[in-house]
């Protein structure tokens, strides 16, 4: 499982990086980026789902499997 | 150094003239039928604006009014997301609807950039200010936040019952932004009316409207005037020194962004804070779940703001059009409803409760698309540092008086009087 954003849709709202703090973070004007490769470890699933059903913007996409 | 002359008394003459523009009618009065005459300054909405648009909402989703010079309320989710999407044919060229239009000219800038602006101006009067704005950046101020919170519910001590809404909520944002423009924070009372001014005075006679800007905009130029002389590590002398497109700002440009980010940051966050606390006091059991489970709170309060979102906008339309199956007409107004989309029953599950635990909240309460509040995590923090620390030292509390409770007017929806019993 891979989680993406897309750069074009987020407006830095900043739900992925508050619910998943492990996966997201924000650059120097808040707007969401990935942690690392975007891989998520077992324990952050939850989190993931929860950040891509939370971003207003339908910014954050999860691609299963790989 | 050189001497800025960019605030010079010609400055303030040239905004002055900025405020030629169209006025209409002033109609006021009891509504007929919200669907063709609706007014968001009548305190029937003010009240309780809920029942109304979930009844707008089935019967007459873009409803219409003859108020204000003409406009529009689209109360389903789809709607106010498309609008706020698409800023080829909405102008954000003013966001108060009233009955003044500004002049056509005035766009893509505005009179408050960038909330105010247009692309493509409006991405770059934007990026100017989100670096000030950032999660971590405005985490910064939340040791002195949770300080000051806890000095006002100090200052409660003896006493049973207190106002929620003017000795708690509403102090908190005026006093985080005033120490973020660096103002004296003894010049807080006067932010107040500021806000009352601006957002509040809707249907004051043109004439009377145009002094009480012109107090705001006095005062920011002594504070201008102030940084000058001794600049200092705040946003005031940070917009001062900006820069876009090599050169520095254009002074209207200045003081509008600090207009916006004093007015715009205080009515709002007061709101959110006054309508939480207003929520638990008349609701024990969500009241509580929060003080069992204090770790549920930031899910808690994304909930609060989407049932109690404070913050409705405005746009104007740019040219005639057939729109979603309506003709609306260039210089219309569209009341872009964030309160309205966020209780739509096709977006949420049951969009009309307070699901105080609800995990899955993609809700609009600080909009969508390119104009999303740029002090959203300050707003945010100011919220969550606000309820942890009411509830941490005050867990019981209900309304002292529900009859007593008033709401604000307008585009910006909370508690003004809210008595609530502490002991």
């Amino acid at each position: 499982m891979k989680v993406q954003i897309d750069t074009e849709r987020c407006q830095g709202h900043g739900r992925c990086y508050d619910l998943a703090p492990g996966l997201f973070s924000e650059d120097d004007e808040g707007y969401g980026t990935i942690i690392g490769d975007g891989v998520v470890p077992p324990g952050e699933q939850s989190n993931a789902r929860l950040a891509v059903l939370n971003c207003p913007e339908h910014a954050i996409e999860l691609i299963e499997g790989g | 150094m050189a001497v800025d002359d960019r605030f010079s008394e010609d400055f303030r003459q040239t905004r002055d003239e900025e405020y030629i523009g169209t006025r209409s009618e002033v109609i006021t009065g009891p509504v007929a039928d919200w669907a063709t005459d609706f007014s968001h300054l009548e305190p029937e909405w003010s009240a309780d604006p809920y029942p109304i648009q979930d009844d707008l909402r089935q019967r007459c989703p873009i409803a219409h009014t003859s108020r204000f010079g003409g406009g529009w309320l689209p109360t389903r989710y789809e709607d106010v997301a498309a609008i706020a999407y698409d800023t080829e044919r909405f102008s954000s060229r003013s966001i108060i609807m009233s009955n003044f239009r500004p002049p056509r000219d005035l766009a893509p800038v505005g009179t408050a950039p960038p909330i105010s602006s247009d692309p493509p101006f409006h991405h770059d009067a934007r990026k100017l200010l989100l670096p000030a704005f950032t999660k971590a950046v405005v985490t910064r101020q939340e040791p002195a936040t949770r300080a000051f919170c806890d000095s006002l519910i100090e200052g409660f001590e003896g006493r049973d019952v207190v106002d929620a809404a003017t000795d708690y909520a509403q102090h908190i944002p005026i006093r985080v932004i005033a120490d973020m423009l660096g103002f004296p924070p003894k010049d807080g009372p006067q932010f107040r009316e500021f806000v009352e001014d601006l957002l509040e005075g809707i249907n004051l006679p043109p004439d009377e409207r145009i002094a009480r800007v012109s107090r705001l905009f006095d005062y920011l130029m002594v504070q201008v005037h102030d940084h000058l002389d001794q600049p200092r590590d705040d946003l005031t002398t940070y917009l001062i020194n900006a820069e876009l497109y090599g050169q520095k700002l254009p002074p209207d440009v200045v003081t509008g962004a600090m207009a916006l980010l004093l007015i715009a940051g205080i009515d709002t966050t007061w709101s959110a804070i006054g309508a939480s606390l207003w929520h638990l006091a008349k609701t024990p059991g969500d009241r509580e779940r929060l003080i069992a489970e204090p770790q549920l709170l930031p899910t808690a309060m994304e909930e609060l703001l989407r049932v109690y979102a404070p913050v409705t906008m405005a746009r104007l339309v740019k040219e005639d059009m057939r729109w979603h199956g309506v003709d609306m007409k260039a210089e219309d107004w569209i009341l872009l409803s964030f309160p309205a989309a966020n209780r739509d029953p096709a977006q949420f599950d049951r969009a009309g409760e307070v699901v105080i635990d609800r995990a899955v909240n993609r809700h609009a309460a600080f909009g969508l698309g390119v104009h999303r509040c740029v002090g959203s995590h300050l707003a945010r923090m100011e919220l969550r540092v606000a309820l942890e620390a009411w509830l941490g030292r005050i867990p019981r509390f209900t309304l002292a008086d529900p009859s007593a409770v008033t709401w604000s007017a307008g585009q910006i929806r909370g508690p003004r009087t809210l008595p609530l019993r502490i002991r």
